[in-house]
Parts: C-alpha cells; structure tokens; sequence
C-alpha cells in the first residue's frame, strides 16, 4: 500500500519536528480515481501547511475545491498519494484506528441516527477510543462527558433526546463528543451549515475560546468567509484542487483573488480589528 | 448522566430470565393433556436430581420427554433469531432488517435441504450427518446476507429501501427454490415443505443436537456481545464509527459471520419462522433503549420469552390439532411490521 520509496516500519515511527508545530501538512497530493486504469476524476496537486496548537486553520474553496479531501487526508481516513501529513511527528494515517481516534475528533456534517439517543449517551461515545472490548464506562468517563457539555455549553441539553433538538444545539453536542475524545487536533466539516447566524457566531465563539483554553489545533472547512476572516489564525485558499494561497486571514482575503476563485464581484474592506471583511455585489 | 452498569445489567437480566422461567412453567403445564402444578414441580424436581426412573405417571413423561425438549428447543431457537435480528439492524443500519425479512431464514431453508440432498448421496456416520444440515443452513445464510448486502448497495452506500426490497425478492425467490427442490425430491411430502416455509418446532429434536445448538448459540452470541460497543457506534455510520475508534472491517465481519451462524442453526431446526427477530429487538428497544450491551442480551432472553409462547399458543389453540409456529409469529409480527414501516416513513 506505502508508496516504495518509503519503508513503512520506519514512518510508523516518531519523525524529528519542529515542537512548535502540532500538525504539519507536507507536499501533501492525492488523486481520486474509481478505477486504477482509468484516468483521475479529481487530483489535489501538492500542498503544506502548519498548525500549532491553539491556532485556527479554516480552508475556503468553492463547491469541488477539494476542500472535504483534505481534511479527510488529515484525518487518516485517505492515504496521501505523495507527502505527509505529521501529526506531533506520527504519520496520521498510519496510525492505529483506536490511537488516531484519541488524537483527532472530527465533526462532520450532521450524522443520521438510526435510533434516538439522549444527547449524554451521544456525548459518552466519545470515550470510545479509549475503551477496548466490552465495558462499562468508569466514573471519569462520566467526569470528561459531562465537562464536555458544560465547555460547549449544553449542560442543560444533557437529558434530551437528540432527534428533539434545534440543528445548533445539536452541533454543540456532536461537538461536546469530540471534545469527550481528548484530542489534540479537531476537525470540522462545514459546521456552521444549516445554523442560523446567532447559532454560528455562539458556535465559532466556543470554539475559539475551547482552541485557546485546550490548547487544540484546529482545522475548519467552510464556505463562510466572513466567519473565516473572523475567527481564523489562518487561511487554506483551494480552487479546483490546488491550495492558491496560505497566511493570515488580511493577507488570504484579498479582492483580486477572491473574485477570480469564487466568479463573483465582491469587495473586500478592513474591520477596526485589522480582519477583512468580504461583500458581495449582484452579477446584474 | 447515568450509563449502563454491570449490576443494572445484571438486574434487568435476572428480571427477564425469571419472566422466561415463569413462561416455561405455564407452557409445559398447558397442552392437550393437562397437567398438575404440584405434579408439575414434582417430576422437574426428579429430573434435576437426575431420577428420570422416578417419574411414575404417564403425564409426567409427557411434560419431560416431549414438552420440556421442544420448550428448549423454543428457547434457543427464538434467543438465536432475536440476536441475529438485533445484529442484522446494527450491521445494516437499518431497522426493519430481520433474518426473515432479508430473505437469510429462506437463504438457510434452501442451503439445509440441498445439504439433506448431499448426505443422502454421501455414506456418513450419523454424528457427522447430524452436523451436515447445520452447516449447509450456515452456508446457505451467509451467502444470502452477502447477495442482499450488494443488492441494498448504491455507490458504496447502504440505501434502506433497496435493501429491504432486495431481501424481499430475495426471500419470495428462495421460496420458489424451496417449492421446487422439495416437489422433486424424492419421498419428499407437503409437510416438509410448510415446515421449511413456514417454520415449526414439533419435530423432534435428539437431545444431542439440543446441546450442539445450545452451544453453537452461546458461541457466537458470545462473540458478538464482545463488540456491543463497537455496534452502538456504527449505528451512526460506519465513516463516523471508524473516527471514534472502531474497527470496522473486523466487526463487520465478524458480527455477519456469527449472525450468520445463529440463522444457520435455527433455521436448520425449525425451518424459517419469522418476525421474532425483527419484534423483540423492537420491543427492546422501546423498554431498554438502544445500547446493544443491554440490548443483545435483552434481545436472547426476550426472543426466548415470545417463542416459547407463541409455540405454546401453536400447540393449544386448534388442540388436539396444531398450528406451525411460524404461522403465530407471522400473524403478530406482520402488521407490526407494517406498523413500524409506515411510523419510519412518516
């Protein structure tokens, strides 16, 4: 499966880092085809960037950006074609299935439940990773959970059943799971879809304040810019599969670019806070 | 915040296993012949102390030799369909999947009568032949939970109604098998057919395959009890069960191999009885909630309860005649389905 230019034994192991830098993405490619002999639907050319623990990463990109790939690359759940992505110096998707989990939690767009469960049960699984087998969970798992709810706010939300919630406050307790996982990365896919704006603000505000108080690196995909000139350390810009531009939000968020990336006229002005702010005019 | 523990478990178990006993009582007491419960308790005590020899009366021969082995038979038979049925749900995502539904009993009911064929062309001692419809019943499940599996597939997805009307086609399709391989046959008659389509425990069972099954059923619940954890998690999809940890592939594997089983066993017993695993997990459900740690064991003793009932109720009704179980579970089990179905679309 390893590329043959790389033993495998080897890369399970610890690589020398920079011990700033939590997750290093490195000349990261990756190519989507449904059959091997067949030429790639979709290439993501090679990209890098850092995250240091506590920083904020959003990547933008328009609908088929390759946005979703790369945060699954980083979750393990893709192999690079080429590169590496360096989680604290381990190769992510190397890593062992329970491991990985203790280490990255991602929230993904609104996951279907089969069978309801109250919102304390969701929160508890979030301890899996660090059960093997059958068990009972132990005292501190209930501890972790139940801080979980309380960091994102949701303590009240503990007893109710998650079939019977608004969309934001169930997005608070899938994120409460993740928080229960103890990781030391956290990933978001378009958490802030289907929120109101007052549901997005209160999320993207736990989670900065959750980001700086835990120490997590964060990696957030989403089609909102002005929340990612808001709240981001950084910006990851993509278009059709190719990583344009990576910095601070004032540096990424710039007319000329953004208006070739998303076809559309906008303008671009600075906050009293020194973010930019993006507008956006009809084509007509 | 108040999850499961070992001693609420443990308590909710003995709660339905006393249920269980009680239901075991009043089924070996009620039937054609009527029987005391002082003689009752009487010849069970006899027979716990090892003294058959001591039972005197005829009606007590009858409540030890032919009530008590198909009570038991009744007992692992439903427990094996309810863990499969509650096994089947998780794998598949999929709520109203059961071994009767997905068409895995009619898939088990063609792979033990091609086994009959086989072994009767075969010269093997009795022990092995014992095993050989077991094991054909085995094949018979997996490879049918496999086909449906790949019919109810739509890029790379699981998709409910497909699934559902793959197991459906699947089942009136085997069925057919079933009616043709049986009216070829050779000294086959009708009785053996409805046995097969229909499901029923009147046949009798050697007391060496009640231990066989007893045992078989132990193992694989066994081992799928070992990932209820895991199971809870893939309830929310396989993508996000592997984010929190969970080994997909092996617990997909290994929960399809040992539902499988189970299937195999019952069915090459009691033919294809359904709706016993799709109703008890249900009712479960609604009584324990949805944590298969509690679930699967819950699922074993209440498929236990509802069989042995409803086999009772199929030995009393028409008496001295009798209904096929199959019949009784179909009859309650069939507008629930459509109960649950109708509730899902809603």
């Amino acid at each position: 499966m390893s590329s043959p230019h790389r033993s495998p034994m080897a890369s399970i192991e610890q690589q020398r880092t920079n011990p700033d830098v939590r997750l290093s993405v490195e000349q990261v490619s990756y190519a989507y085809a449904p059959n091997p002999s067949q030429a790639p639907l979709f290439t993501l050319e090679a990209m890098s960037f850092q995250a240091k623990p506590g920083e904020i990463v959003a990547v933008l990109g328009p609908n088929a950006s390759g946005k979703s790939t790369v945060l699954k690359l980083i979750s393990g759940a893709l192999e690079p074609l080429s590169g590496r992505i360096l989680l604290n110096g381990f190769v992510t998707h190397l890593l062992p299935t329970k491991t990985r989990a203790q280490r990255i939690a991602l929230v993904q767009q609104e996951s279907q439940l089969l069978f309801p469960s109250r919102a304390w049960e969701f929160v508890l699984q979030g301890r899996h990773p660090y059960s093997s087998g059958l068990r009972f969970e132990s005292d501190d798992d209930v501890t972790i959970a139940t801080n979980a709810l309380a960091q994102v706010g949701a303590t009240h939300l503990s007893n109710r059943w998650m079939d019977k919630i608004s969309g934001g406050e169930k997005q608070r307790v899938i994120l409460a799971r993740a928080l229960a996982q103890q990781p030391l990365l956290l990933l978001l896919d378009e958490p802030t879809l289907h929120l109101d704006i007052g549901a997005q603000v209160d999320l993207l505000d736990s989670l900065r304040r959750l980001a700086a108080e835990n120490r997590y690196s964060v990696v957030i995909v989403t089609h909102e810019l002005n929340l990612a000139a808001e709240y981001a350390d950084q910006v990851v810009l993509m278009q059709k599969g190719k990583c344009l531009r990576v910095g601070p939000p004032a540096s990424v968020l710039q007319r000329e670019l953004l208006e070739q990336v998303f076809q559309a006229p906008l303008s671009v002005e600075m906050t009293a806070s020194g973010r930019p702010r993006v507008t956006l005019f009809s084509n007509t | 915040m108040r999850p499961l523990t070992l001693p609420r478990l443990l308590l909710r178990c003995s709660i339905l296993a006393a249920l269980l006993f009680v239901v075991v009582v009043i089924a070996l007491k009620l039937g054609a012949v009527q029987v005391s419960l002082y003689g009752l308790g009487r010849d069970l005590i006899h027979v716990l102390l090892g003294q058959s020899s001591a039972i005197s009366s005829d009606y007590g021969m009858i409540v030890v030799d032919i009530r008590l082995p198909r009570i038991l038979l009744g007992i692992v038979v439903g427990a094996s369909l309810s863990v499969a049925g509650a096994s089947f749900q998780a794998l598949l995502r999929n709520p109203l999947a059961d071994p009767y539904v997905l068409g895995v009993s009619s898939g088990a009911a063609v792979g033990a009568i091609l086994a009959l064929i086989v072994e009767s062309h075969l010269d093997l001692t009795p022990e092995l032949a014992g095993l050989i419809t077991p094991l054909g019943a085995f094949l018979g499940a997996a490879i049918t939970i496999a086909a449906v599996y790949l019919l109810g597939r739509r890029d790379g997805q699981i998709d409910s109604s497909t699934l559902l009307l793959g197991g459906i086609i699947t089942a009136s399709f085997l069925s057919a098998v079933i009616i043709f391989l049986m009216s070829t046959l050779r000294g086959s008659n009708l009785r053996g057919t409805v046995f097969w389509l229909m499901g029923d425990l009147s046949t009798p069972q050697p007391r060496s395959l009640l231990y066989f099954l007893l045992f078989g059923f132990l193992v694989a619940a066994g081992v799928i009890y070992t990932t209820a954890s895991d199971l809870n998690l893939l309830l929310a999809g396989e993508n996000e069960a592997m984010h929190l940890g969970v080994d997909v592939p092996r617990v997909r594997i290994v929960v399809y191999l040992a539902a499988s089983i189970l299937t195999g066993m019952a069915v090459s017993v009691s033919g294809a009885i359904g709706y016993v695993g799709l109703l008890v997990p249900h009712l479960m459900r609604l009584i324990f909630g949805s944590d298969h740690r509690m679930l699967l064991p819950a699922s074993a003793l209440g498929g236990a309860i509802v069989l042995v009932i409803a086999d009772t109720l199929a030995r009393t009704v028409v008496a001295p005649s009798e209904l096929s179980v199959g019949a009784v579970t179909a009859l309650v089990g069939a507008p629930l389905f459509i109960y649950l179905l109708r509730r899902r679309l809603a």
